[in-house]
């Protein structure tokens, strides 16, 4: 088609005026970030952020540093992959930090073991039978409950029609209750040796770099993703089109559940235990994690790169202020202006880009 | 005479007590372009929205290669292979050319359920086959639908109609909202569309349009078809009198 680039009346396509693709804006982003605190850190601190300064440590960077910010968002960076899912067809998750906690209880429940230094393990929940279980125990009833939440919230979302914020919230609110009544508030601890592997080290960092490899090729290859992108773009053209919407929805909120699951399993590992108020107000920040990284509130666009990178600039902002010695209080304070921030950046953009740019 | 492919008999719809359309009988046959026309509110959508199963008409007979049909939505219309341009696009607003031509019926290069790999290449090289065939320039195949002017999205929605060679295409007002080099682009793809023989059923107000194009003239007035003309026996003064209700070929559509 050598006359493809005459367009209607003569019009022609002009290559260098395309708009940067959005996961290169959120990369520049996460540089500017990184560079604004190396110069805050050589001026308020006299100590590089980025950079190995010590005599006695090997390597040109802060490895121990990177390791911390890489760590630090993993495991809410594997919520974040299927919240990106889920907010690219148009929804919300408010569930996942609730689904994280009653998961990492009833999983753990399943890890035990049966002596803790030669005596019975003081925090058993079930009797004999469920000690010193394999490994893919625990995992696989983690899954099962990935599967049911995020079922149950998909099905209130496709066949009741209740708005996504809704049915999670709901989700949310039960979520957490169901975590709280397993052990009657009691945390469950002593894992199995093989258990506690999977949160070892560095790796939760491997876990969600293998999930974000898969679920990006997944969301770019597959009519999966091409379907996602569609019911968040126009769903009503997507119904027209044939695509079965509903079970669709049901199938995006199940993996964002499983996701939510398999996070639990790594958090509770790491942790070498589980509670009842782990993975609150996790559903934000994988939220935020999304948004930063240029995923669009208002379906239809975004990526599991983005989202990546989105989490990296969460991570750096976070070290960033323990670097700079900055309360905790401030952090959440500005983690919520970031959110918000986030948003209207995106709003703005898409004014811009009706507008012609 | 070449055969019949869409029929209808006494085609009736009410909308609570307004008769929005009522005693339609219609015929269209293979390589005929028609086109429909009338005031605002003469039924012209309405009877295109009871032919393609958007909305359950309230009374009479529809019959497509043949046989009556029943369609429960557009979708089932679409499968029996009535392919509808409608005044709002179908279009997926971030999505490129080809994913929305091929949107709910993908080509696939490997079957794994949902999660099927997409044979985007395929699409892709089919997806300019298509354009080609119907005429369509789009300057970028990978630029999302978002992006585009209004012509362009219309081209690409007819596009997808003609590409998918169905046994009959429905526009109902597809320049209604273009510039004049925009619908000049698709007056070319229908007069494309016509030598390739596709049938049409053309919804237009634009009359210079539809003695341009097609070869049959229906006239709506009032719910009614007031008239059905060959282009060669009519003019447009004709068909004026016709839509004021001026003239009428059935009695009941007059204004008496």
């Amino acid at each position: 088609m050598s006359d493809s680039s005459q367009g209607i009346g003569g019009l022609t396509f002009d290559k260098t005026k395309r708009a940067r693709p959005q996961e290169l804006n959120v990369f520049l982003a996460l540089v500017l970030i990184t560079v604004t605190f190396e110069v805050l850190g050589w001026l308020l601190m006299g100590d590089s952020f980025l950079f190995n300064t010590r005599d006695n440590v090997e390597g040109l960077f802060n490895t121990a540093r990177l390791n911390i910010i890489i760590l630090q968002v993993a495991i809410i960076g594997i919520i974040a992959l299927g919240v990106t899912q889920v907010i690219i067809t148009g929804g919300i998750d408010l569930s996942s930090g609730s689904i994280v906690g009653a998961t990492a209880m009833i999983a753990m429940s399943f890890a035990q073991v049966a002596l803790v230094n030669g005596n019975p393990n003081p925090k058993a929940i079930f009797g004999p039978w469920a000690m010193d279980l394999p490994v893919i125990v625990p995992i696989v009833v983690a899954i099962g409950c990935g599967v049911l939440a995020g079922a149950v919230n998909g099905m209130l979302i496709a066949y009741t029609k209740i708005p996504p914020f809704i049915a999670t919230l709901g989700m949310m609110v039960t979520a957490r209750g169901v975590s709280k009544w397993w052990s009657k508030g009691n945390p469950i601890s002593f894992p199995t040796d093989s258990y506690a592997a999977i949160g070892k080290g560095m790796t939760p960092v491997f876990i969600f770099i293998g999930l974000a490899v898969l679920f990006y090729l997944i969301m770019k290859y597959t009519k999966y993703g091409k379907h996602c992108y569609a019911i968040g773009s126009n769903e009503e053209a997507a119904r027209m089109s044939g695509i079965r919407v509903e079970n669709h929805k049901i199938l995006v909120y199940t993996i964002a559940g499983i996701l939510s699951a398999l996070a639990a399993v790594v958090l509770s590992s790491k942790n070498l235990t589980a509670q009842a108020g782990m993975g609150v107000m996790y559903e934000l920040d994988a939220i935020a994690m999304a948004v930063i990284g240029g995923v669009s509130l208002s379906g239809g666009r975004g990526s599991i790169i983005g989202t990546v990178i989105g989490a990296l600039i969460f991570g750096v902002i976070i070290s960033g202020f323990t670097f700079l010695r900055l309360d905790a209080y401030y952090q959440e304070m500005v983690k919520g202006a970031i959110i918000v921030g986030a948003v209207v950046l995106d709003q703005w953009r898409q004014r811009r880009a009706r507008a012609g740019r | 005479m070449s055969e019949v492919i869409l029929k209808t008999e006494g085609l009736t719809k009410y909308y609570g007590g307004v008769h929005a359309l009522e005693d339609a009988d219609f015929e269209l046959r293979a390589d005929e372009h028609v086109a429909i026309v009338g005031d605002n509110g003469a039924g012209k959508s309405t009877f295109v929205r009871q032919i393609t199963g958007v909305e359950t008409r309230t009374r009479g007979k529809v019959w497509f290669l043949g046989s009556e049909v029943h369609f429960d939505g557009p979708l089932d219309a679409r499968k029996s292979g009535i392919e509808t341009v409608f005044q709002n696009l179908a279009l997926a607003d971030d999505l490129d050319v080809p994913s929305n031509l091929f949107l709910g019926r993908e080509k696939i290069l490997l079957n794994l359920g949902p999660f099927s790999i997409l044979d985007r290449r395929g699409m892709r090289n089919a997806t300019m086959e298509g354009l080609q065939r119907t005429g369509v320039k789009i300057p970028n195949l990978d630029n999302a639908i978002r992006n585009m002017s209004g012509g362009q999205r219309q081209c690409v929605a007819i596009a997808r109609s003609a590409s998918f060679a169905s046994k009959l295409i429905i526009m109902d007002e597809p320049t209604a909202a273009l510039g004049v080099q925009e619908t000049a682009q698709v007056e070319n793809i229908i007069k494309t569309l016509k030598e390739q023989g596709v049938p049409l059923i053309l919804v237009s107000h634009n009359l210079r349009q539809v003695f341009d194009l097609v070869d049959r003239i229906v006239v709506f007035r009032r719910g009614r078809i007031a008239a059905n003309l060959l282009k060669h026996e009519t003019d447009g003064n004709d068909i004026v009198s016709y839509i004021t209700g001026v003239k009428s070929q059935f009695a009941e559509a007059a204004d008496i």
